[in-house]
Protein backbone atom coordinates (compact mmCIF):
# COMPACT_ATOMS: atom_id res chain seq x y z
CA UNK A 1 0.00 0.00 0.00
CA UNK A 2 1.78 3.06 -1.24
CA UNK A 3 -1.35 5.23 -1.17
CA UNK A 4 -1.95 8.23 1.08
CA UNK A 5 -2.86 7.76 4.71
CA UNK A 6 -3.28 10.14 7.67
CA UNK A 7 -0.44 11.17 9.98
CA UNK A 8 -1.09 13.15 13.16
CA UNK A 9 1.36 15.45 14.88
CA UNK A 10 1.63 18.83 16.54
CA UNK A 11 3.07 21.75 14.59
CA UNK A 12 4.01 24.95 16.38
CA UNK A 13 1.68 24.05 19.23
CA UNK A 14 -1.39 23.15 17.12
CA UNK A 15 -2.62 19.65 16.30
CA UNK A 16 -2.34 18.82 12.60
CA UNK A 17 -3.27 15.90 10.38
CA UNK A 18 -1.78 15.38 6.95
CA UNK A 19 -2.85 12.69 4.51
CA UNK A 20 0.24 11.72 2.56
CA UNK A 21 1.86 8.84 0.70
CA UNK A 22 4.30 6.91 2.91
CA UNK A 23 7.23 8.15 0.81
CA UNK A 24 6.48 11.79 1.72
CA UNK A 25 9.17 13.49 3.77
CA UNK A 26 8.29 15.60 6.78
CA UNK A 27 9.57 18.69 4.94
CA UNK A 28 7.29 18.04 1.96
CA UNK A 29 4.30 17.38 4.23
CA UNK A 30 4.87 20.66 6.07
CA UNK A 31 5.26 22.63 2.85
CA UNK A 32 2.73 21.02 0.54
CA UNK A 33 0.00 19.86 2.91
CA UNK A 34 0.17 22.50 5.64
CA UNK A 35 1.52 25.32 3.43
CA UNK A 36 4.24 26.04 5.99
CA UNK A 37 6.59 27.13 3.26
CA UNK A 38 9.08 28.78 5.59
CA UNK A 39 10.86 25.41 5.66
CA UNK A 40 12.98 25.37 2.51
CA UNK A 41 14.21 22.36 0.58
CA UNK A 42 17.64 22.71 -0.96
CA UNK A 43 19.45 19.46 -1.69
CA UNK A 44 16.76 16.98 -0.55
CA UNK A 45 19.40 14.49 0.54
CA UNK A 46 20.54 15.68 3.91
CA UNK A 47 23.52 17.85 3.10
CA UNK A 48 22.47 21.51 3.01
CA UNK A 49 20.46 21.88 6.25
CA UNK A 50 17.93 24.33 4.73
CA UNK A 51 14.99 22.09 5.72
CA UNK A 52 15.96 21.83 9.41
CA UNK A 53 12.94 21.59 11.72
CA UNK A 54 12.72 20.73 15.40
CA UNK A 55 11.15 17.39 16.36
CA UNK A 56 10.58 16.79 20.09
CA UNK A 57 13.22 19.41 20.86
CA UNK A 58 15.89 18.04 18.51
CA UNK A 59 16.94 19.78 15.29
CA UNK A 60 16.63 17.32 12.39
CA UNK A 61 16.81 17.48 8.64
CA UNK A 62 13.21 17.58 7.43
CA UNK A 63 14.14 15.82 4.18
CA UNK A 64 15.61 12.84 6.06
CA UNK A 65 12.53 12.11 8.14
CA UNK A 66 9.39 10.56 6.73
CA UNK A 67 6.19 12.34 7.63
CA UNK A 68 4.97 8.96 8.90
CA UNK A 69 7.90 8.83 11.33
CA UNK A 70 6.68 12.07 12.89
CA UNK A 71 3.40 10.47 14.05
CA UNK A 72 2.63 11.84 17.52
CA UNK A 73 5.68 14.11 17.62
CA UNK A 74 5.90 17.81 18.41
CA UNK A 75 7.29 19.80 15.54
CA UNK A 76 8.54 23.37 15.50
CA UNK A 77 9.17 25.13 12.19
CA UNK A 78 10.54 28.60 11.54
CA UNK A 79 6.94 29.86 11.60
CA UNK A 80 6.83 28.83 15.26
CA UNK A 81 9.81 30.90 16.34
CA UNK A 82 8.25 34.33 15.97
CA UNK A 83 6.05 36.40 13.66
CA UNK A 84 6.67 39.38 11.40
CA UNK A 85 5.18 41.59 14.10
CA UNK A 86 6.98 39.90 16.97
CA UNK A 87 10.38 38.62 15.94
CA UNK A 88 12.14 36.41 18.46
CA UNK A 89 15.38 37.57 20.08
CA UNK A 90 17.27 35.27 17.72
CA UNK A 91 15.50 36.72 14.68
CA UNK A 92 16.11 40.28 15.90
CA UNK A 93 19.80 39.48 16.27
CA UNK A 94 19.86 38.12 12.71
CA UNK A 95 18.31 41.37 11.47
CA UNK A 96 20.68 43.53 13.48
CA UNK A 97 23.79 41.68 12.27
CA UNK A 98 22.64 41.29 8.63
CA UNK A 99 22.95 37.54 9.11
CA UNK A 100 21.16 36.77 5.88
CA UNK A 101 21.24 37.91 2.28
CA UNK A 102 19.17 35.76 -0.08
CA UNK A 103 17.46 34.11 2.88
CA UNK A 104 17.15 30.62 1.42
CA UNK A 105 19.17 28.96 4.18
CA UNK A 106 17.90 31.21 6.96
CA UNK A 107 14.94 29.17 8.19
CA UNK A 108 17.16 26.12 8.65
CA UNK A 109 19.82 28.13 10.45
CA UNK A 110 17.26 29.77 12.75
CA UNK A 111 15.71 26.44 13.72
CA UNK A 112 19.14 24.90 14.22
CA UNK A 113 20.32 27.79 16.38
CA UNK A 114 17.05 27.83 18.32
CA UNK A 115 17.38 24.13 19.17
CA UNK A 116 21.03 24.59 20.10
CA UNK A 117 20.54 27.62 22.34
CA UNK A 118 17.46 26.16 24.01
CA UNK A 119 19.56 23.20 25.05
CA UNK A 120 22.93 24.91 25.38
CA UNK A 121 22.45 28.64 26.08
CA UNK A 122 26.10 28.88 27.06
CA UNK A 123 27.41 27.36 23.81
CA UNK A 124 30.74 29.00 22.97
CA UNK A 125 31.78 30.24 19.56
CA UNK A 126 33.54 26.98 18.67
CA UNK A 127 30.42 25.00 19.48
CA UNK A 128 28.22 27.38 17.47
CA UNK A 129 30.59 27.17 14.51
CA UNK A 130 30.62 23.37 14.71
CA UNK A 131 26.82 23.16 14.82
CA UNK A 132 26.27 25.67 12.03
CA UNK A 133 28.71 23.75 9.81
CA UNK A 134 25.72 21.50 9.07
CA UNK A 135 23.95 24.38 7.30
CA UNK A 136 25.16 25.66 3.96
CA UNK A 137 25.03 29.43 3.40
CA UNK A 138 26.54 30.71 0.17
CA UNK A 139 25.92 34.43 0.75
CA UNK A 140 27.06 35.63 4.12
CA UNK A 141 30.39 33.96 4.76
CA UNK A 142 28.89 32.96 8.13
CA UNK A 143 30.53 35.69 10.22
CA UNK A 144 27.33 37.71 10.76
CA UNK A 145 25.42 34.48 11.45
CA UNK A 146 27.88 33.53 14.19
CA UNK A 147 27.72 37.06 15.62
CA UNK A 148 23.91 36.98 15.70
CA UNK A 149 23.75 33.59 17.40
CA UNK A 150 26.40 34.66 19.92
CA UNK A 151 24.37 37.75 20.77
CA UNK A 152 21.06 35.86 21.04
CA UNK A 153 22.43 33.52 23.70
CA UNK A 154 21.57 35.92 26.51
CA UNK A 155 17.85 35.72 25.69
CA UNK A 156 17.90 31.94 26.07
CA UNK A 157 19.72 32.23 29.40
CA UNK A 158 16.97 34.53 30.63
CA UNK A 159 14.38 31.95 29.63
CA UNK A 160 16.27 29.33 31.63
CA UNK A 161 16.38 31.62 34.69
CA UNK A 162 12.64 32.22 34.50
CA UNK A 163 12.01 28.50 34.17
CA UNK A 164 14.22 27.85 37.20
CA UNK A 165 12.28 30.35 39.32
CA UNK B 1 14.78 13.90 -5.98
CA UNK B 2 11.63 12.59 -4.33
CA UNK B 3 11.63 9.10 -2.85
CA UNK B 4 10.38 6.16 -4.92
CA UNK B 5 6.85 4.95 -4.08
CA UNK B 6 6.93 2.62 -1.12
CA UNK B 7 4.90 1.26 1.75
CA UNK B 8 5.67 1.99 5.39
CA UNK B 9 4.96 -0.02 8.49
CA UNK B 10 5.90 0.73 12.08
CA UNK B 11 5.73 -2.46 14.16
CA UNK B 12 5.42 -2.28 17.94
CA UNK B 13 7.54 -5.31 18.78
CA UNK B 14 10.71 -6.97 17.51
CA UNK B 15 8.93 -10.23 16.53
CA UNK B 16 6.39 -8.23 14.51
CA UNK B 17 9.20 -6.38 12.76
CA UNK B 18 10.98 -9.62 11.88
CA UNK B 19 7.75 -11.19 10.68
CA UNK B 20 7.13 -8.18 8.43
CA UNK B 21 10.64 -8.47 6.98
CA UNK B 22 10.17 -12.20 6.41
CA UNK B 23 6.89 -11.66 4.55
CA UNK B 24 8.44 -9.16 2.13
CA UNK B 25 11.69 -11.02 1.58
CA UNK B 26 14.39 -8.89 0.05
CA UNK B 27 11.93 -6.16 -0.96
CA UNK B 28 11.73 -4.72 2.55
CA UNK B 29 14.29 -2.47 4.15
CA UNK B 30 14.73 -1.63 7.82
CA UNK B 31 14.65 2.07 8.67
CA UNK B 32 15.50 3.62 12.03
CA UNK B 33 16.98 7.13 12.04
CA UNK B 34 17.08 7.00 8.25
CA UNK B 35 20.16 9.20 8.02
CA UNK B 36 21.88 6.89 5.53
CA UNK B 37 18.85 5.21 3.98
CA UNK B 38 16.87 8.38 3.23
CA UNK B 39 19.65 9.82 1.02
CA UNK B 40 19.95 6.42 -0.69
CA UNK B 41 16.21 6.54 -1.40
CA UNK B 42 16.42 10.16 -2.56
CA UNK B 43 19.14 9.20 -5.04
CA UNK B 44 17.07 6.11 -5.88
CA UNK B 45 20.08 3.94 -5.15
CA UNK B 46 17.67 1.91 -3.05
CA UNK B 47 14.05 1.25 -3.98
CA UNK B 48 12.52 -1.16 -1.45
CA UNK B 49 8.78 -1.81 -1.75
CA UNK B 50 8.31 -1.38 1.99
CA UNK B 51 10.12 0.29 4.89
CA UNK B 52 9.93 -1.42 8.26
CA UNK B 53 10.47 1.31 10.85
CA UNK B 54 12.14 -0.11 13.95
CA UNK B 55 12.41 3.37 15.49
CA UNK B 56 9.70 2.72 18.06
CA UNK B 57 10.72 -0.76 19.16
CA UNK B 58 11.28 -0.97 22.91
CA UNK B 59 14.56 -1.99 24.51
CA UNK B 60 16.91 -1.08 21.66
CA UNK B 61 17.77 2.38 22.93
CA UNK B 62 19.81 1.60 26.02
CA UNK B 63 23.49 1.85 26.85
CA UNK B 64 24.56 -0.47 29.65
CA UNK B 65 27.96 -1.06 31.17
CA UNK B 66 28.48 -4.32 33.06
CA UNK B 67 31.19 -6.86 33.81
CA UNK B 68 30.36 -8.48 30.45
CA UNK B 69 31.12 -5.38 28.43
CA UNK B 70 29.51 -2.25 27.07
CA UNK B 71 26.18 -2.96 25.38
CA UNK B 72 24.85 -0.35 23.00
CA UNK B 73 21.36 -0.77 21.58
CA UNK B 74 20.92 -0.43 17.84
CA UNK B 75 18.69 2.65 18.24
CA UNK B 76 21.22 4.62 20.31
CA UNK B 77 22.00 7.86 18.48
CA UNK B 78 25.28 9.75 18.17
CA UNK B 79 23.73 12.43 20.35
CA UNK B 80 22.89 9.82 23.02
CA UNK B 81 26.55 8.77 23.05
CA UNK B 82 27.75 12.37 23.12
CA UNK B 83 25.60 13.10 26.18
CA UNK B 84 26.58 9.97 28.13
CA UNK B 85 29.41 11.04 30.44
CA UNK B 86 29.60 7.56 31.96
CA UNK B 87 30.11 6.00 28.56
CA UNK B 88 32.86 8.50 27.72
CA UNK B 89 34.67 7.34 30.87
CA UNK B 90 34.00 3.69 30.15
CA UNK B 91 35.17 3.83 26.52
CA UNK B 92 37.04 7.04 25.67
CA UNK B 93 38.06 5.80 22.20
CA UNK B 94 34.42 5.28 21.23
CA UNK B 95 33.48 8.74 22.50
CA UNK B 96 36.37 10.36 20.62
CA UNK B 97 35.50 8.62 17.37
CA UNK B 98 31.79 9.33 17.59
CA UNK B 99 32.55 13.05 18.05
CA UNK B 100 33.47 13.02 14.34
CA UNK B 101 30.22 11.49 13.08
CA UNK B 102 28.10 13.76 10.89
CA UNK B 103 26.59 17.17 11.62
CA UNK B 104 24.34 18.36 14.45
CA UNK B 105 20.98 17.56 12.87
CA UNK B 106 22.07 14.14 11.61
CA UNK B 107 23.59 13.28 15.01
CA UNK B 108 20.16 13.69 16.57
CA UNK B 109 18.72 10.87 14.46
CA UNK B 110 21.55 8.71 13.16
CA UNK B 111 21.90 5.41 15.02
CA UNK B 112 24.65 2.96 15.92
CA UNK B 113 22.74 0.08 14.34
CA UNK B 114 22.04 2.05 11.18
CA UNK B 115 25.69 2.92 10.70
CA UNK B 116 26.77 -0.70 11.17
CA UNK B 117 24.10 -2.01 8.79
CA UNK B 118 24.83 0.68 6.19
CA UNK B 119 28.54 -0.25 6.38
CA UNK B 120 30.07 2.82 4.80
CA UNK B 121 33.82 2.21 4.46
CA UNK B 122 34.62 5.62 5.97
CA UNK B 123 32.17 5.43 8.89
CA UNK B 124 33.51 5.69 12.42
CA UNK B 125 31.24 3.20 14.20
CA UNK B 126 32.12 0.17 12.06
CA UNK B 127 35.77 1.26 12.41
CA UNK B 128 35.56 1.22 16.19
CA UNK B 129 33.68 -2.08 16.12
CA UNK B 130 36.42 -3.72 14.06
CA UNK B 131 39.26 -2.14 16.04
CA UNK B 132 37.80 -3.05 19.43
CA UNK B 133 36.65 -6.64 18.67
CA UNK B 134 32.95 -5.79 19.04
CA UNK B 135 30.33 -8.52 18.91
CA UNK B 136 27.00 -7.88 17.19
CA UNK B 137 23.66 -9.43 18.09
CA UNK B 138 21.41 -10.16 15.14
CA UNK B 139 17.85 -11.40 15.50
CA UNK B 140 15.93 -13.06 12.68
CA UNK B 141 13.11 -15.54 11.97
CA UNK B 142 15.31 -18.52 12.71
CA UNK B 143 16.80 -17.18 15.93
CA UNK B 144 19.62 -15.06 17.25
CA UNK B 145 23.21 -15.09 16.11
CA UNK B 146 26.20 -13.27 17.49
CA UNK B 147 28.98 -12.28 15.11
CA UNK B 148 32.20 -10.32 15.30
CA UNK B 149 32.31 -7.00 13.46
CA UNK B 150 34.72 -8.59 10.99
CA UNK B 151 32.31 -11.41 10.20
CA UNK B 152 29.44 -8.94 9.95
CA UNK B 153 31.02 -6.60 7.39
CA UNK B 154 31.55 -8.17 3.98
CA UNK B 155 32.47 -5.14 1.86
CA UNK B 156 31.47 -1.61 0.95
CA UNK B 157 27.82 -1.11 2.00
CA UNK B 158 27.60 -4.88 2.44
CA UNK B 159 26.96 -7.06 5.48
CA UNK B 160 25.82 -10.60 6.24
CA UNK B 161 22.41 -9.35 7.42
CA UNK B 162 19.69 -11.56 5.96
CA UNK B 163 16.44 -10.18 4.55
CA UNK B 164 14.58 -11.09 7.76
CA UNK B 165 17.28 -10.07 10.22
CA UNK B 166 17.70 -7.01 12.45
CA UNK B 167 20.88 -5.92 14.19
CA UNK B 168 19.71 -5.28 17.76
CA UNK B 169 22.84 -4.42 19.72
CA UNK B 170 26.57 -4.17 19.73
CA UNK B 171 28.87 -5.17 22.59
CA UNK B 172 32.29 -3.65 23.10
CA UNK B 173 34.73 -5.42 25.43
CA UNK B 174 35.43 -3.50 28.64
CA UNK B 175 38.12 -0.87 28.38
CA UNK B 176 41.24 -1.02 30.54
CA UNK B 177 41.78 2.11 32.58
CA UNK B 178 45.48 2.74 31.92
CA UNK B 179 45.17 2.05 28.21
CA UNK B 180 46.93 4.36 25.72
CA UNK B 181 44.70 5.37 22.84
CA UNK B 182 43.91 7.95 20.18
CA UNK B 183 41.50 8.55 17.33
CA UNK B 184 42.52 10.69 14.36
CA UNK B 185 40.68 11.40 11.16
CA UNK B 186 40.72 13.99 8.42
CA UNK B 187 37.59 15.30 6.74
CA UNK B 188 37.24 18.47 4.67
CA UNK B 189 34.87 19.78 7.34
CA UNK B 190 34.27 18.26 10.75
CA UNK B 191 31.25 16.00 10.37
CA UNK B 192 31.87 15.20 6.73
CA UNK B 193 32.93 11.72 5.67
CA UNK B 194 36.49 10.90 6.66
CA UNK B 195 39.06 10.83 3.86
CA UNK B 196 40.88 8.46 6.21
CA UNK B 197 40.93 7.74 9.92
CA UNK B 198 42.87 5.77 12.51
CA UNK B 199 41.69 4.25 15.80
CA UNK B 200 44.57 3.05 17.95
CA UNK B 201 45.05 1.60 21.40
CA UNK B 202 47.56 -0.50 23.29
CA UNK B 203 48.30 -1.46 26.89
CA UNK B 204 51.56 -0.82 28.73
CA UNK B 205 53.27 -3.43 30.89
CA UNK B 206 55.38 -2.83 34.02
CA UNK B 207 58.48 -2.32 31.87
CA UNK B 208 56.75 0.38 29.85
CA UNK B 209 56.43 -1.80 26.75
CA UNK B 210 53.36 -1.82 24.54
CA UNK B 211 51.28 -4.93 24.13
CA UNK B 212 47.82 -5.84 22.88
CA UNK B 213 48.12 -3.17 20.16
CA UNK B 214 44.96 -2.66 18.10
CA UNK B 215 45.25 -0.43 15.05
CA UNK B 216 42.12 0.04 12.95
CA UNK B 217 41.71 2.23 9.87
CA UNK B 218 38.71 3.67 8.01
CA UNK B 219 38.30 5.19 4.58
CA UNK B 220 41.19 3.37 2.92
CA UNK B 221 39.54 0.11 1.84
CA UNK B 222 36.07 -1.23 1.06
CA UNK B 223 35.57 -1.77 4.80
CA UNK B 224 37.32 -0.86 8.06
CA UNK B 225 40.25 -3.09 8.88
CA UNK B 226 42.96 -3.77 11.42
CA UNK B 227 46.60 -3.48 10.40
CA UNK B 228 48.29 -6.58 11.91
CA UNK B 229 51.67 -5.62 10.44
CA UNK B 230 51.59 -2.33 12.31
CA UNK B 231 50.37 -3.97 15.50
CA UNK B 232 53.29 -6.43 15.32
CA UNK B 233 55.76 -3.53 15.21
CA UNK B 234 54.24 -1.94 18.31
CA UNK B 235 53.82 -5.05 20.47
CA UNK B 236 56.72 -5.51 22.88
CA UNK B 237 58.29 -2.14 22.08
CA UNK B 238 58.63 1.13 23.91
CA UNK B 239 56.65 3.56 21.76
CA UNK B 240 59.05 6.32 20.72
CA UNK B 241 59.47 8.45 17.63
CA UNK B 242 61.48 5.78 15.77
CA UNK B 243 58.87 3.09 16.36
CA UNK B 244 56.09 5.47 15.32
CA UNK B 245 57.78 6.41 12.04
CA UNK B 246 58.45 2.74 11.33
CA UNK B 247 54.81 1.89 12.06
CA UNK B 248 53.60 4.67 9.75
CA UNK B 249 55.80 3.39 6.91
CA UNK B 250 54.34 -0.11 7.31
CA UNK B 251 50.81 1.32 7.42
CA UNK B 252 51.33 3.17 4.13
CA UNK B 253 52.40 -0.07 2.47
CA UNK B 254 49.67 -2.13 4.10
CA UNK B 255 46.76 -0.31 2.47
CA UNK B 256 45.64 -0.09 -1.12
CA UNK B 257 43.04 2.67 -1.27
CA UNK B 258 41.08 3.46 -4.43
CA UNK B 259 40.96 6.78 -6.28
CA UNK B 260 37.70 8.64 -5.96
CA UNK B 261 36.44 12.18 -6.43
CA UNK B 262 37.35 13.10 -2.86
CA UNK B 263 40.99 12.02 -2.93
CA UNK B 264 43.51 10.12 -5.01
CA UNK B 265 44.81 6.79 -3.77
CA UNK B 266 48.32 8.17 -3.23
CA UNK B 267 46.94 11.01 -1.12
CA UNK B 268 44.90 8.66 1.05
CA UNK B 269 47.89 6.39 1.54
CA UNK B 270 50.09 9.29 2.66
CA UNK B 271 47.32 10.71 4.80
CA UNK B 272 46.91 7.39 6.57
CA UNK B 273 50.60 7.44 7.48
CA UNK B 274 50.34 10.96 8.86
CA UNK B 275 47.20 10.14 10.84
CA UNK B 276 48.84 7.04 12.30
CA UNK B 277 51.88 9.08 13.33
CA UNK B 278 49.61 11.62 15.01
CA UNK B 279 47.53 8.94 16.71
CA UNK B 280 50.51 7.05 18.10
CA UNK B 281 52.29 10.24 19.20
CA UNK B 282 49.16 11.36 20.98
CA UNK B 283 48.65 7.94 22.58
CA UNK B 284 52.27 7.89 23.79
CA UNK B 285 52.11 11.58 24.74
CA UNK B 286 55.23 12.47 22.80
CA UNK B 287 55.98 15.12 20.19
CA UNK B 288 57.37 13.93 16.88
CA UNK B 289 60.18 15.88 15.28
CA UNK B 290 58.98 18.12 12.42
CA UNK B 291 59.20 16.42 9.05
CA UNK B 292 62.15 17.66 7.01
Amino acid sequence: MTSARPVHFTVNGAAATVTVEPRTTLADALRNELRLTGTHLGCEHGVCGACTVIVDGAAVRGCLVLAAQAEGREITTVEGLGSAAHLSALQLAFRKHHALQCGFCTAGILTTAHALLTEEPHADEDRIREVISGNLCRCTGYLPIIAAIMEARIAYRDVQCEAAQ
Amino acid sequence: MKLPPLDYICPATLPEAIAALAVHGGNAKVIAGGQSLMPMLAFRLAAPSVLVDIGRLPDLKSISISAEGIDIGALVTWRDIERDAQLAQAHPLLAAAIAHVAHYQVRNRGTVGGSMAHADPAAEMPGIAVTCDAMLTIVGSTGTRILSANEFLTGGLSTVLGADEILTSIRLPLWKKARRWAFEELARRRGDFALAGVAAFYDIDAQGLAHNAHIGVIGVADRPMRLPGVEAILDGRRIDADVILQAAAVARDAVDPADDIHAEAAYRRDLLGVLLERALARAANITLPEAA
